[in-house]
């Protein structure tokens, strides 16, 4: 069960109240005439599918019905960050890899993340 | 290979079954083999198997990273049926039931293949309509398949609430009598004895932790136990399987969801057919034990973690109680997540990529194991003479760019 933070009400709130909605920042082709098959294929249809952080669009559907982005562990389901559309995310799977290294960028990201990131719960 | 028979249990009973065989070897790696199939599930063993029996290539190795069917093989709700709405996915199914039906004896192993029938059920006039025509397409293929009003249901499901009192009261269904269930796990046993029989080097404890690549060839895999060359390799990874492609340098249209599934409390016979509901969202059967198994649909979001969130356990019995008020108070014995790698067209990838000599058979999603035969039978083909089988063939995955795609979502009846 996640509990998550909506960035827009500032509150957790239980994972029912939200539908996540797939891989965020995918932006439309600016020129849809001017894209290839093989272009329009893969905004379309083939997504990222990390197996580690990844960032996903969500909404909260019984809630502010706002959409907002959350980056995710995908094995240990750990939610890392929660950030507003428009935002971009400060932790990405490059950096993570060096944050979980470095003790001290660790202790950082804990003191970041306290103040809104609460994870898997169950 | 020790022949299995009624006579020779009888005759392992005089040394109290202390001198039965091994299943199969646990061999060491070799240098080289012809064909690598990456992958120890139900896919991946079964291609293993008619690569050796139907296609002579018995220098072939299947590389496990843990042990054999232990991934969405051993996790599935067992259900078997081929009544698919599209021509392409009729056809992969229906030549999967047709290898069903004969598999036992094949391979000298019972996988308990119970042909039981499938009810689809319909709550609403559209779902009454989309069954028709499903039924329809399926007659047109040589699929067997009925449209059943809600008094046929009862007939066939005495327990089921089918009452005009029902929040979401039953119309009717569909009614595949050959469809069933097998049991999982001895469908990858039984595969991977036989094709230890032939010669299959079954790797277990064995992870592929790269591709050898060379001018757009592969050649090889790296392993935490070395590398191993062959000029073919078969990726049958199911929700790793972008993982894998990553590593190739491949994309994949697919994205991992845990699915989840609950067996109940052993209980008396009370249900010998298997009801499937795409409306209210979920699917029962009773094992041979006599738990009832019990699946819906995934988890919305992408994990691999092997394990899903409870709210999804919960409206899966919402649904089931809706259905079977009479089970309202079965306790639940166990719950599992599956990794599933789903298609954006809900039907498999089987392919080949543009690394030469790399073939890619996923996508499965939620429905994989009732086309565990099907899908080794045509894959194994493929392998062996280098070009997709006239059944594999619409599931390239140039159809993502195309636009051929084979939208099964929802048409199938099947609850994704």
């Amino acid at each position: 069960m996640f509990y998550i933070f909506c960035p827009y009400c500032g509150e957790h709130r239980e994972e029912e109240e939200f539908h996540p909605k797939g891989q965020a920042h995918i932006s439309r082709p600016e020129d849809p005439e001017a894209t290839s098959d093989e272009e329009w294929g893969d905004y379309l249809f083939f997504r990222d599918n990390p197996r580690g952080v990844h960032h996903e669009l969500w909404v909260h559907a019984v809630g502010c019905r706002k959409f907002f982005n959350i980056t995710r562990h995908t094995v240990s389901y750990e939610i890392l960050e929660v950030y507003k559309m428009g935002e971009q995310p400060s932790i990405t799977a490059e950096n993570y890899a060096a944050q979980q290294g470095a003790a001290s960028a660790d202790k950082e990201r804990n003191a970041s993340q306290a103040k809104h990131q609460e994870g898997v719960r169950a | 290979m020790q022949r299995y028979s009624g006579f020779g249990l009888v005759k392992h009973a005089l040394s109290h079954h202390e001198n039965w065989e091994r299943q199969w070897r646990n061999p060491t790696p070799k240098k080289s083999y012809d064909v690598i199939i990456v992958g120890g599930g139900g896919h991946g063993l079964a291609t293993a198997y008619y690569l050796a029996k139907e296609f002579g290539v018995t220098n072939v190795a299947v590389i496990e990273k843990g042990w054999l069917g232990g991934g969405n093989t051993a996790r599935n709700t067992t259900i078997v049926r081929s009544n698919y709405l599209w021509d392409e996915s009729a056809a992969l199914y229906e030549h999967a039931m047709k290898l069903w039906e004969g598999l036992s004896q094949d391979i000298n192993y019972n996988v308990m293949f119970s042909q039981r029938g499938v009810l689809n059920v319909g709550h609403t006039l559209q779902d009454m309509r989309d069954i028709q025509r499903r039924v329809n397409a399926n007659r047109l293929n040589g699929i067997d398949g009925e449209v059943l009003d809600a008094k046929g249901v009862q007939a066939l499901v005495p327990i089921m609430d089918c009452s005009k009192n029902a929040r979401y009261p039953v119309m009717g269904a569909s009614w595949q009598p050959r469809a069933g269930v097998a049991r999982h796990d001895a469908v990858a046993w039984g595969y991977a004895r036989a094709a230890d029989a032939l010669g299959v080097d079954l790797l277990q404890n064995t992870e592929v932790t790269g591709f050898k690549i060379r001018d757009g060839q592969i050649y090889g895999v790296h392993t935490n136990r070395g590398d191993i060359e062959a000029k073919t390799v078969g990726c049958v990874t199911a929700g790793n399987s972008g993982v894998m492609a990553k590593m190739a340098g491949i994309k994949l249209p697919l994205e991992s969801h845990p699915l989840q599934a609950l067996v109940s409390e052993p209980i008396k016979p009370i249900l010998d057919t298997v009801v499937m509901s795409n409306h209210v969202h979920g699917y029962i059967s009773q094992s041979d034990k006599g738990d009832l198994v019990i699946g819906a649909g995934i988890d919305g979001y992408n994990g691999y973690g092997q394990r899903g969130s409870y709210p999804t356990v919960e409206h899966t019995l919402q649904a089931i109680v809706e259905m079977f008020p009479i089970f309202s108070r079965v306790r639940m014995n166990r719950q599992w997540g599956g990794i599933v790698d789903t298609c954006p067209d809900a039907c498999p990838i089987l392919s080949k990529t543009k690394v030469k000599g790399l073939y890619f058979n996923c996508g499965w999603g939620t429905g994989g194991f009732k086309a565990t035969p099907g899908s080794g039978h045509v894959f194994a083909a493929s392998l062996a003479k280098g070009e997709m089988h006239p059944i594999a063939a619409p599931f390239s995955i140039d159809r993502f760019n195309t636009g051929a795609l084979i939208d099964e979502h929802g048409a199938a009846g099947v609850a994704h």
